[in-house]
């Protein structure tokens, strides 16, 4: 599949009507998510036939283009119920019949993963970036997403944050490598966002382990 | 049906959201690939695996076949696990009770497999916690895990 074609796909994708500030619910732009989906299977073969997991996917976006990019399965989880049902509507409407939802706090499979340690080959997000009351939740959405690829993670993270992610990389052990610097221009989804649209720094990153 | 199959390629063509009601059969539901994956983690519990499933509302898809991928997939599973709960819900069918050796190569065994892991859907039910037995509820094909306050 090209890459206009996919964009154009994940065009149908709808997004929330109401956004909850408090889970951060911004949705990932069809452009940029099919950039992403497209450069992990054409540089890194990270999606066909894998089984992938997408941590706080929301409407699914991500879910539903690594399923038309051939994975194997994908597994979205979401705390949220309203984003869940979204994404089984945007799934259905797509006729993608690979894509497994859990309800789940991702905060949660950090401290007792279970079974979900290392059962994935891929895992991608755009997690809450952990800003107002969700500080460092970015961070932890990336611990447990590293807990539980065994190949490799791909995730979106403010460009300010990137010397921090580095030093808990090299702690964690893992590599890290920026692939793409987005911008995202947020529209004022939010009552408190004072202008029409803000424009933020992005920083697309891949992580992997180093081989044993 | 709208979609077509070229070589490995999949291409998907946009349906009319009017048609979206007919079109059912593709859901996000919950398949036993993922029930082999849940625990229960309701605070003091130690071994919240495997869940029981209760199944209310079962349906029977049907998924593309990717044999390397179900060949994939089996050293991860839980295969006892798999077979108690497809039993439980009626749907083993002729699903060997053991791994037989070599099952990679064999492409009868890998189609049961696929079956069983994929195309049977749980779409209202309940999992409970084999030590508490509380009951985390399948809704819509949606397993909901979250814990309540005092769980965690």
């Amino acid at each position: 599949m090209r890459l206009k074609e996919l964009e154009s796909y994940l065009q149908d994708v709808e997004t929330f009507e109401e956004p909850k500030v408090l889970l951060e619910q911004y949705p990932t732009s069809p452009h940029i998510a099919a950039h992403m989906l497209y450069t992990m299977q054409t540089q890194y073969s990270a999606v066909e036939g894998k089984l992938v997991a997408d941590l706080g996917c929301g409407c699914g976006v991500l879910c539903a283009g690594a399923a038309m990019l051939g994975a194997g399965a994908c597994v979205g989880f979401d705390i949220d119920e309203d984003a869940l049902s979204m994404c089984q509507s945007n799934c259905t409407d797509l006729e993608l019949d690979n894509i497994h939802l859990v309800q789940a706090d991702v905060t949660h499979l950090h401290t007792c993963p279970g079974r979900w340690h290392k059962a994935f080959d891929t895992v991608i997000m755009n997690p809450p970036f952990g800003t107002k009351k969700n500080w460092g939740i970015d961070m932890i959405f990336l611990r447990t997403a590293l807990d539980m690829a065994t190949e490799s993670v791909y995730s979106l993270h403010k460009t300010s944050t990137r010397q921090h992610i580095k030093k808990k990389a090299k702690e964690w052990n893992v590599s890290m490598e920026v692939i793409a610097e987005l911008r995202f221009d947020l529209p004022a989804m939010y009552k408190f966002h004072k202008h029409k649209s803000v424009d933020i720094e992005v920083d697309f990153i891949r992580f992997s382990f180093p081989s044993k | 049906m709208h979609r077509a199959t070229t070589t490995g390629e999949r291409l998907y063509f946009r349906v009319a959201k009017n048609v979206g009601c007919m079109l059912l059969s593709f859901r996000t539901t919950m398949r036993l690939l993922t029930h082999n994956m849940l625990t229960s983690h309701v605070k003091g519990v130690t071994n919240g695996y495997p869940l029981k499933l209760q199944a209310e509302n079962i349906k029977v898809m049907s998924v593309d076949f990717n044999p390397e991928f179900v060949a994939r997939m089996i050293p991860k599973l839980e295969w006892q696990a798999l077979v108690q709960a497809a039993e439980s819900i009626g749907h083993l069918g002729d699903l060997p009770r053991e791994l037989m050796p070599e099952y990679e190569s064999n492409e009868e065994f890998l189609k049961m497999a696929h079956h069983v892991l994929m195309e049977v859907e749980v779409i209202e039910g309940n999992l409970e916690c084999p030590e508490t037995g509380r009951k985390f509820p399948i809704k819509n094909g949606i397993p909901n895990m979250l814990l309540n306050e005092d769980e965690v």
